[in-house]
């Protein structure tokens, strides 16, 4: 699967998750502190992500990902897609 | 000292016949029925087809999509009556009034089932970790409250009364019991529910509780009739503000209609049969006009709890007749549930709203689809047309599964 591709999904998935335009979700955009998720958004969108790529995210990893940049390297990193 | 005397000064309605209050009250003027064939889900294999379903409702009028997400259906419908409520009321500035002396009292009979059920599906097919952060939140019955308060920034009481059929009958009356210990100057107040799902249909089925009148469902809700054969379930949210007299005058708010007392009683008879003697709804009507310090001839109209079940309906004609005695013949008696179907834990909100608009308007709703009483029903029930009439004082009713009883009387200003 393509950078491009990974990143346009997840920061789709991110906007509706988060109720924000896709226009705010930059690479950079930390979900708490930018986009203003609380620790329950924070859990439903790694969930989200999981359904999306069809992959598991254990507990330890998801608490590393704290940015949509972070979310596309895992993503990445964890896909055969 | 005097008793502090309650106010009612907004109303806010999501209901089978409507989702404003101006909509809802034409319709049921107009004798209109709100009951069509479920299409929330497949009934096929059900005994029962038919509901109350709300059309046409839009939550983003309400809400953000995103904060809906976060909600069952039942929160949705009460927190759209309860804003309704509150900007009818003109108090949703929460700057302009003491934000600690604003509380909510918002109940649900059954409360998030449909995303229960929903989420029950899915830890079976993929496991724990297919349960939503939000599962919770979304489906317990005080979140109507908790997200009124967060929203309107109301930090007075803030509960939610769980009593079957009765609950929003007990949360308004129990809201009103506040604002007089003064505990509070403002409450809103009522019930929401939204369970129209395989499970509920099925289970009040099983009950033998529901009517199957399927192949015409605009008749099939038609209490104190012969040919009634049980309840239809509905769905929606009736929220009313309460608000102590003197701070409503003070501040020149519109007032519907005093809230002028509240009775409960306990039948102690049976799970989800009434009782036959009408003894504990008598005695709940008895509290309630104790309290308003009326006589039995003070009151002109009852909006019963008249929920179309073959022995409900005979009960409660036993129990008005046991209560007001030789008056129990010049009450107009009137059932909205033969249009709006049984809301359940929101039917004591929606009838609440109907009871005050009877006082405003003068005007008794109709009980539709009444063609061929009961003989054992003998009382006058409004029969399919609304009538224009003298209305000083009015009583609601609701009894619920348990044999819980409440009584609220509402009294022109």
């Amino acid at each position: 699967m393509e950078i491009t591709e990974i990143e346009q999904r997840i920061k789709k998935i991110v906007a509706e998750q988060l109720g924000v335009n896709e226009s705010e979700v930059k690479n950079e955009s930390s979900f708490v502190n930018d986009l203003g998720a609380d620790s329950l958004d924070t859990v439903e969108l790694v969930m989200a992500l999981e359904e999306e790529f069809e992959c598991e995210i254990p507990d330890e990893q998801a608490e590393k990902i704290n940015t949509v940049q972070e979310a596309i390297d895992f993503v990445a990193a964890n896909t055969t897609q | 000292m005097s008793k502090r005397k309650i106010a009612i000064t907004g109303l806010g309605i999501v209901s089978p016949i409507g989702n404003t209050v101006p909509e809802a009250w034409g319709n049921v003027i107009a004798g209109k029925s709100g009951i069509t064939q479920i299409t929330h889900f497949d009934t096929s294999d059900f005994s029962s087809k038919i509901a109350g379903e709300v059309k046409e409702f839009e939550i983003t009028e309400y809400l953000s999509a995103k904060e809906a997400r976060r909600m069952d259906i039942f929160i949705q419908y009460g927190m759209a009556a309860a804003i309704q409520a509150v900007k009818d009321a003109g108090i949703s500035d929460v700057t302009r009034f003491d934000a600690e002396r604003i509380g909510v009292n918002i109940g649900s009979g059954i409360g998030g089932l449909p995303m229960i059920e929903n989420t029950n599906a899915a830890y079976h097919a993929g496991g724990p970790r297919k349960i939503s952060p939000f599962f919770i939140p979304s489906t317990i019955i005080n979140m109507v409250a908790g997200n009124l308060s967060i929203m309107f920034g109301y930090k007075g009481p803030n509960l939610a009364i769980v009593t079957a059929c009765t609950t929003a009958t007990h949360c308004i009356g129990s809201s009103a019991r506040m604002i007089e210990h003064g505990d509070a100057d403002i409450m809103i107040c009522g019930g929401a529910e939204s369970c129209i799902t395989p499970l509920a249909v099925g289970g009040f089925a099983s009950a033998r509780a529901l009517s199957s009148n399927n192949d015409d469902p605009a008749t099939a809700s038609r209490p104190w009739d012969l040919k009634r054969d049980g309840f239809v379930l509905g769905e929606g949210a009736g929220i009313l503000v309460l608000e102590e007299m003197e701070h409503a005058k003070k501040r020149g708010a519109k007032i519907y209609a005093e809230l002028a007392g509240f009775g409960m009683s306990a039948d102690a008879y049976h799970m989800t049969a009434p009782c036959e003697d009408g003894e504990g709804a008598a005695r709940c009507m008895k509290n309630a006009l104790s309290d308003a310090q009326l006589n039995l001839e003070d009151i002109h109209y009852i909006n019963a709890h008249g929920t179309s079940t073959p022995l409900g309906d005979i009960a409660e004609t036993v129990a008005v007749k046991r209560c007001f005695g030789a008056h129990a013949g010049s009450l107009a008696i009137s059932s909205t549930k033969s249009m709006t179907g049984h809301l359940l834990g929101a039917a004591g909100g929606v009838e609440a709203i109907f009871s005050t608009l009877a006082i405003f308007h003068q005007i008794a709703p109709p009980t539709i689809n009444l063609d061929e009483p009961d003989p054992e029903c003998d009382l006058d029930y409004v029969p399919n047309t609304a009538r224009e009439m003298k209305i000083d004082t009015a009583l609601s009713n609701s009894f619920g599964f348990g044999g819980t009883n409440g009584t609220l009387v509402f009294r022109k200003t």
